[in-house]
């Protein structure tokens, strides 16, 4: 049935009238001015979407320099200096203007389409946090020309994406770059936590009628979440830069160890935003997965109120474990201890959800198009993840592990093997719902195997060099170590995954031009926002749909069997 | 199966660093109590973890494979199930015991390394951190030296472990031997402690694990573990005043003369410097500049005549000197046995 | 679903929380989370400072600076009450007053920043004390000019006659904006004045 019309809320058929007006006749400078001065969730979402793509290129072609500098022990690649630029400005890109971004736009295009409303709660606060975002990220890059007072092109930050103190204090990072990048980020802060009110303002002021909180698209409780995350944790971040912002400028003390400052206070407030931030970019994975493992197992996501319990007992855990990455930093033994506890209890709400979807695929009739393999390769992938982060988690353990490539290993395998394989997932889902066309599933299964080829290759190996002691932030190791061959195949796995990147891109750009059309609902989906065309019109619905139960498709596509009162029961 | 797959393959690898050098840094081959500790309980976390890999591993691959939509199928939806008190409940106790018990085994651990008492014969000593160097200080001995530290073995029937303070003269690094001990930050302004018993004379590799700055790879670390007779005898060595032969005199002029003496320091000479590492028995070290270079009169010209062709970054300024100055200044350094 | 099986009593009343109020809880939220941090940040440094003057020789309890800015959150309280009677001469003068206890409070503030910079010489830079103080302080003072900025915004809408009966919900959300600023003071009255003199 799947592309057929359904006699949904709201109408298809006076929906689809309206949308084909919108773009008649305009020029391309009216286009562009539309999207510039939108304050639409779904452009914006759009927006939110390409710009962390248009980064996740540019952040993968420094991971490449990373990767072709170690390929070889005392490689003169690139200089010293240059690669702990281009370390920073990977980690600092993919985090914030990659993984943020990314998440942001997923949430801006979907959530107000799930909850079956016209828009966002403050729309133009929607499109202002766009634009602080964008102008981060901007800036950040700016300090490639602008790092040394525009004198010397070619600086940029080289602390770190945690910046510890006092390295960044102005005795021991002189020149702007660190400037750029505390302002980049004070910047992008703004951005996000204007996103994150408007999210929550969204979930719980903007449903439609019958949409009650239980009812809601685990999607939407996830960024819930999420967003109360941001709240409480990108502003201990504002906070912290704006304090480096006046030791540097103005000769405060905050960080100044030579004055009485402390180093160890910067590492807590780092890390007090450092470690929530981690679960800002998981929960939307989670999210992602919430809504494709069910629609392509074909069953009710398993346990939606224990689904919604462990996302916010995740929220609140994790507001108290910042301090496991700071087991070597000299805390007492009894402060080593609570961490390690408050770490591990994480990973209990956190099984409860990967069993869930496994019972949810359990008895199901899984289908394999792109997104769900995507979502498989999720699941397993960020089980060892998981598991590498509680090894982490063992502080003695930890103390050998810690700044090895072991932990780089644990957290690409979260960030790329869990966020990136979600988001993916979440591309070739809703990609369609976007453009109204079908992402090519040949190209989507190419692009699958290689990304998974390259991970495994890239970031399983990699744990190896970790526990043979190569430490992280080196531009260069020393020949004899045993770290040469296994960093090599680590470089090839990089490159794998750099083709599997390229193609993705291809096949959004050839996709959106000439793919498939795919109708209001592709995948025989449940949730409101395949009971519109697609693209959505402006107005998402053209009459406001009312939902009886958390599937209101599938109860309308089986009134014999509809969810309402089994929930209720 | 993961964590398996990672010991092996560690194993492996580091059989064939073993075989070769002396410069094995992997922590699957502890040799000292608190490494040797924490290999014991890595053990047990990677069994444990390693559990729980295969057996939920195993039910994703199974679902997944099991319950695919099969090419003769219907069309029709599968039994729609919502959830069940019950199996939810028991998918939460058993994590909950996991982690009761890793917990315990990891707090234990804890205690018992960072806890321990120090016993009489210990070894008492302190690491500085430096922008790309190591200074070590050994007060009851008054001893200082730099980048590479001489300890005594420990044995059951004589224990001698060693137990350093660390701090930092600028920013943040961390002083990390994986053979020997976990690593523990040297951060400015504060003190933290370390200790390590190791059981086997020899060298022992490691480096910098906190990024510090340009030269962070290159700031590496070398220990060496002396026997009993072995540390007597280094001890000795380094209380003595710099070696001074007459045959250097022209080059020792030229030492204290140029900017090196107010950054350096060699005992029994007018050199007091503090900025870079002590040079009292520079001759007697194997590297150059904390591992970036053999200590050879070929790498120390070079280093003499521009420290960043070797070091580019570092802290060491090129003091612009003549071949003749620098061939000098080279010949004395030598004689700092 | 456009004939529903059973009918829902809850859709005839389907009302949902004030996204204004929402939003507002939110951005106190994350306000909080900052005036936290920088409240640590002041906890965690008293009595580090290395050198220059330290808080029990320069600082003087502003008591009565306190009692200007507590009071306005209950004229403000005053002022939502009048508007919601639509008394508008009330509301302005409870508006106004609110204004002005702002205003008085932001000049006690300059007047112990100017004592403190040119008599005892403490600036930013001075010293952690001083670094500490004008970060905490400061903040607290600018989210205080924000508020009487937006006050201020409103009072010249009301007296060209632009506030409308409809308005009310967002003048109730700026007041509780304008209640946090007021009880954040008493934490960092607490922390500045009384647990770090
Ligand atoms: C974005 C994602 C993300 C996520 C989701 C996680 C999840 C976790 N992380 Fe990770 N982590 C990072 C990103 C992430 N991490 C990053 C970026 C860094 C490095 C930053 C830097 O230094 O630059 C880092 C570093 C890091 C460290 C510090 C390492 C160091 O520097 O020394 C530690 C230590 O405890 C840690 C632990 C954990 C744990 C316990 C989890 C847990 O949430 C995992 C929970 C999941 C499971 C456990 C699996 C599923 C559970 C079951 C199947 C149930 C049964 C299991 C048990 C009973 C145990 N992480
Ligand atoms: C979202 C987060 C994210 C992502 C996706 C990645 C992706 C990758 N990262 Fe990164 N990484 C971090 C976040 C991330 N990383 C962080 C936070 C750090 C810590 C930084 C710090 O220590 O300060 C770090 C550090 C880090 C290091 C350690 C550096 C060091 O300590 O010295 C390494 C080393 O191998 C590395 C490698 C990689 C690789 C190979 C990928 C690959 O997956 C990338 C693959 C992608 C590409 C290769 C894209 C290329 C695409 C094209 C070329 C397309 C072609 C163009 C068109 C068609 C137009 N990363
Ligand atoms: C501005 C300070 C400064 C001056 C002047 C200076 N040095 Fe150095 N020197 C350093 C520092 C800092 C290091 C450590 C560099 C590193 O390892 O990163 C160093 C390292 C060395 C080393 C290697 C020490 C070791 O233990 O490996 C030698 C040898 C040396 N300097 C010799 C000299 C000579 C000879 C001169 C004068 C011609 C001189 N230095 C002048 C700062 C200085
Ligand atoms: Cu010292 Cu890194
Ligand atoms: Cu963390």
């Amino acid at each position: 049935m799947a592309g057929g019309s359904i006699p949904v809320p709201g109408g298809l058929g006076s929906a689809a009238d309206v949308a084909a007006t919108e773009a008649d006749g305009a020029t391309w400078l009216e286009h562009l001015h539309s999207w510039v001065v939108t304050v639409d969730h779904k452009k914006l979402g759009v927006m939110y979407v390409l710009y962390a793509l248009l980064f996740l290129v540019v952040g993968g072609i420094e991971a490449l320099i990373i990767r072709i500098q170690l390929f070889f022990p005392d490689n003169h690649f690139v200089s010293a200096e240059t690669f702990n630029r281009v370390f920073t400005m990977h980690g600092t890109t993919m985090i914030f203007f990659v993984a943020m971004p990314i998440v942001f736009g997923f949430g801006n295009y979907l959530m107000p389409l799930m909850l079956g409303v016209r828009d966002m709660a403050f729309p133009r606060l929607n499109a202002f946090s766009f634009w602080m975002s964008a102008f981060g990220g901007l800036l950040l890059y700016y300090s490639f020309i602008g790092g040394v007072g525009l004198q010397g092109a070619g600086s940029a930050p080289d602390v770190g994406w945690w910046a510890y103190a006092p390295l960044t204090s102005r005795a021991f990072s002189r020149g702007h770059s660190t400037d750029y990048w505390a302002l980049a980020l004070i910047v992008s802060g703004f951005g996000s936590i204007g996103a994150a009110i408007n999210f929550i303002a969204t979930a719980f002021c903007m449903r439609c009628k019958g949409m009650t909180l239980f009812r809601m698209p685990l999607f939407v409780w996830l960024y819930v979440v999420s967003s109360g995350l941001v709240l409480v944790a990108v502003s201990p971040l504002t906070a912290a830069q704006v304090m480096l912002t006046i030791d540097r400028y103005l000769g405060g003390h905050f960080f100044d160890t030579q004055a009485g400052g402390s180093a160890v206070v910067w590492a807590h407030f780092f890390w007090i935003f450092g470690h929530p931030e981690v679960y800002v970019l998981v929960l939307p994975a989670f999210a992602i997965i919430n809504e494709v493992v069910p629609v392509f197992s074909r069953k009710a996501i398993f346990g939606y109120p224990a689904m919604v319990a462990a996302s916010v007992g995740i929220g609140f855990v994790s507001l108290g474990v910042w301090a496991h990455h700071m087991f070597t930093i000299g805390m007492t033994s009894i402060s080593n201890a609570f961490f390690v506890l408050s770490t591990m209890l994480v990973g209990i709400p956190t099984g409860i959800k990967i069993f869930n979807w496994i019972a949810t695929m359990w008895g199901g009739k899984i289908r394999y198009r792109t997104p769900m393999l995507f979502a498989v390769g999720f699941l397993v992938q960020f089980l060892i993840a998981g598991l590498t982060g509680i090894i982490l988690s063992v502080a003695p353990f930890n103390w050998q592990l810690h700044n090895s490539y072991f932990v780089i290993a644990h957290f690409h395998y979260v960030i790329v093997g869990a966020i990136l394989f979600a988001i993916f997932s979440g591309i070739y889902y809703w990609f369609p719902k976007v453009t109204g066309r079908m992402l090519d599933e040949r190209l989507g299964k190419w692009n699958f195997w290689l990304f998974v080829i390259g991970f495994h290759v890239c970031f399983d190996v990699m744990h190896i060099p970790g526990v043979l002691g190569m430490p992280r932030s080196i531009y260069t190791y020393e020949a004899d170590r045993g770290w040469t061959g296994l960093n090599q195949i680590v470089s090839v796995g990089a490159i794998i995954q750099g083709i599997a990147i390229a193609i993705l891109v291809y096949n959004m750009i050839h996709s959106a031009l000439k793919g498939q059309e795919a109708g209001p609902d592709p995948w025989d989906a449940w949730t409101l926002e395949w009971a519109t065309n697609s693209p959505p019109p402006p107005y998402n619905f053209a009459i406001e749909p009312v939902a009886r139960s958390r599937r209101p498709l599938w109860d309308l596509k089986h009134p014999n069997d509809p969810d309402e009162p089994l929930e209720e029961g | 199966m993961l964590s398996a797959a990672v010991a092996l393959a560690a194993a492996g690898a580091q059989r064939a660093v073993a075989l070769t050098s002396n410069t094995n840094t992997s922590i699957f081959s502890p040799e000292s109590t608190p490494s040797r500790s924490i290999y014991e309980l890595s053990l047990f976390v990677l069994a444990v973890t390693g559990g729980i890999f295969v057996v939920v591993g195993g039910l994703i691959v199974y679902a997944a494979v099991r319950f695919r939509e099969r090419p003769d199928d219907d069309g029709s939806e599968p039994p729609q199930i919502f959830g069940s008190n019950q199996i939810e409940l028991s998918w939460t106790i058993i994590p909950v015991l996991i982690v009761v018990v890793l917990f315990l085994a990891t707090a234990r651990m804890i205690f018992a390394i960072q806890d321990a008492p120090k016993p009489a014969a210990a070894l008492e000593m302190s690491a500085i951190g430096h922008q790309f160097w190591w200074e070590f200080r050994y007060p009851a001995l008054h001893i200082t030296t730099a980048n590479e530290l001489h300890i005594p073995v420990s044995t059951d029937a004589d224990p001698r472990p060693t137990f350093m303070k660390l701090t930092s003269a600028d920013v943040i690094h961390s002083f990390w031997v994986p053979r020997l001990a976990g690593k523990v930050d040297l951060v400015p302004n504060r003190i933290n402690e370390l200790w390590m018993d190791p059981h086997t004379p020899g060298l022992y590799v490691g480096q910098c694990a906190q990024f510090c700055g340009v030269e962070h790879a290159k700031m590496l670390l070398r220990v060496y573990v002396d026997t009993p007779e072995q540390f007597a005898a280094w001890v000795k060595q380094e209380q003595q005043p710099g070696a001074q032969s007459p045959a250097s005199a022209a080059g020792r002029r030229e030492f204290e003369s140029q900017a090196c003496m107010n950054c350096h320091a060699i005992a029994g000479t007018a050199a007091h410097g503090q900025f870079g590492p002590d040079l009292t028995h520079f001759a007697s070290r194997k590297t150059l500049a904390s591992g970036a270079a053999d200590n050879t009169t070929e790498n120390l010209e070079r280093w003499i005549e521009d420290p960043d062709s070797i070091k580019p970054g570092s802290l060491m300024p090129s003091m612009h000197l003549t071949p003749d100055q620098v061939r000098e200044i080279t010949a004395y350094l030598n004689t700092l046995q | 679903m456009t004939t529903p099986a059973h009918g829902h009593a809850a859709d005839s009343d389907w009302r949902l929380p004030s996204r204004g109020r929402v939003g507002m809880f939110s951005l106190i939220l994350a306000e909080s989370a900052i005036f936290v941090i920088f409240v640590v940040a002041y906890v965690y440094n008293i009595g580090r400072s290395t050198f220059g003057p330290q808080p029990r020789q320069v600082l003087e309890l502003p008591i009565l600076n306190t009692i200007f800015l507590l009071s306005s959150s209950g004229t403000i309280l005053m002022a939502e009450r009048a508007l919601v009677k639509r008394a508008m001469a009330a509301f302005i003068a409870w508006w106004a007053l609110t204004i002005a206890l702002g205003a008085i409070f932001l000049l006690g503030t300059a007047q112990e920043w100017h004592k403190l910079i040119t008599k005892d010489g403490l600036t930013i830079s001075t010293n952690l004390f001083g670094t500490t103080f004008y970060s905490l302080v400061g903040l607290h003072a600018s989210h205080v000019i924000v508020g009487l900025v937006m006050l201020s915004a409103v009072l010249v809408f009301t007296l060209l006659g632009a506030l409308k009966p409809e308005h009310t919900e967002k003048v109730e959300v700026l007041a509780l904006y304008w209640h946090f600023v007021d009880w954040v003071w008493v934490v960092v009255f607490s922390v500045v004045y009384v647990i770090g003199r």
